[in-house]
């Protein structure tokens, strides 16, 4: 079965196209997949402690890799001190790396 | 040994127009670091990031010379990154889809970019070990 | 090969390119032999719906002679066997479930999105 890696790059704010990638992201695991979901660019802006957000907290609860691209987060302030539990800061390598494993990587 | 995998990108934002752009070269520049060959099919807007016609320029707002600016052009990002691609034995692949080329008279390309076709796109797929569209919006 | 296109924004400079161009380069694709299915999401629902007309766009002199029409090219890809797939969560939003809907078109729901997925060997997001 293969990996889906979903790039959300649209926050939830202006968009209700990112929670349509989180609702994805839940339903590919219920499947069977593993699911990794990277938040790169204006995505990272949802994971700002204290910022407005229920469907990603949905996402965290069902055990999905929530992944933070640490370039979008610097480049928007965010410092791992204020990240939401759940959320890992990584390179954009791992955005690779599952490439190279396979993965379906589907951008938003 | 590792076997040398092959991913393939389709880019479609034009430069300078979105931070999707941005992204797109990170990606590249991470994967030619990991050894991979690398194939971009340029589609719509994309096929501009390779035009050889682009220029720097000053920057009055904050007082810099065209030198001192140093304007980041994405026709010297393919190019550095295909000199990075040799330095490490891996390939970076850039073909620019040759109907989205002549709507928008960007024709002359840099040196290294060929004029294709949507079936190179899938060609390029076929031969990846994963593809990755990064759509415009 | 088998891959799923997901299309899902819409009208996007279908004027100015006489396309969609997703739509398009499916064509193309589908013209290399490539294997294909289409699942049309988001706003990109609309295509399916009659009576879309983008004809008369005139700019001075200019008129515009070729007018995009999404929905004939939603049904070659059809007879180009290449399944076409649509999100009925997305038609009802937007008052489309009722209307007449292109012939040949496979609704489903978003819930069904990860069955359709493995039945292809890979699945591109525009």
């Amino acid at each position: 079965m293969p990996g889906y890696l979903l790039i959300e790059s649209r926050d939830p704010f202006e968009s209700t196209g990112a929670a349509r990638t989180y609702e994805l992201a839940i339903q590919l695991r219920a499947a069977g997949h593993d699911v990794a979901l990277f938040l790169v660019q204006n995505g990272v802006l949802a994971v700002r402690s204290g910022a407005r957000r229920t469907e990603l907290d949905k996402v965290i609860r069902t055990q999905i890799e929530v992944l933070a691209d640490d370039f979008s987060l610097r480049e928007r302030g965010i410092s791992s001190a204020s990240l939401i539990a759940g959320v890992q800061a990584t390179p954009i390598d791992s955005v690779v790396e599952r490439m190279n494993a396979g993965w379906n990587v589907l951008w938003h | 040994m590792t076997t040398k995998q092959t991913l393939t990108f389709v880019l479609m934002d034009a430069p300078f127009e979105s931070a999707r752009t941005t992204t797109a070269f990170r990606l590249l520049h991470a994967a030619l670091t990991r050894g991979c060959d690398v194939n971009v099919f340029a589609y719509e807007g994309a096929v501009a990031l390779s035009f050889a016609k682009q220029a720097q320029h000053p920057n009055a707002v904050h007082g810099r010379d065209v030198a001192q600016e140093d304007h980041p052009l994405s026709r010297n990002w393919i190019a550095s990154l295909m000199a990075y691609a040799h330095e490490r034995g891996a390939a970076l692949n850039w073909v620019n889809c040759g109907l989205c080329v002549d709507e928008r008279g960007v024709g002359e390309a840099i040196e290294g970019v060929r004029r294709g076709s949507p079936a190179d796109c899938w060609k390029m797929a076929q031969q990846s070990r994963a593809t990755l569209v990064i759509p415009t919006k | 090969m088998k891959v799923l296109q997901i299309v899902e924004t819409a009208y996007r400079a279908t004027a100015e390119e006489q396309d969609d161009t997703i739509i398009w380069i499916a064509h193309a694709m589908r013209g290399a032999s490539a294997e294909l299915g289409v699942l049309l999401a988001g706003n990109a629902v609309n295509y399916v719906t009659a009576e879309q007309d983008a004809s008369g766009l005139t700019l001075g002199a200019w008129r515009q002679t070729q007018p995009p029409v999404p929905a004939q090219d939603v049904a070659a890809l059809i007879r180009k066997d290449v399944p076409v797939y649509c999100i009925k969560e997305d038609l009802a939003e937007r008052g489309l479930l009722e209307g007449k809907l292109l012939e040949g078109v496979v609704l489903m729901s978003r819930a069904q999105m990860p069955r359709l997925f493995a039945e292809y060997d890979q699945v591109w997001r525009w």
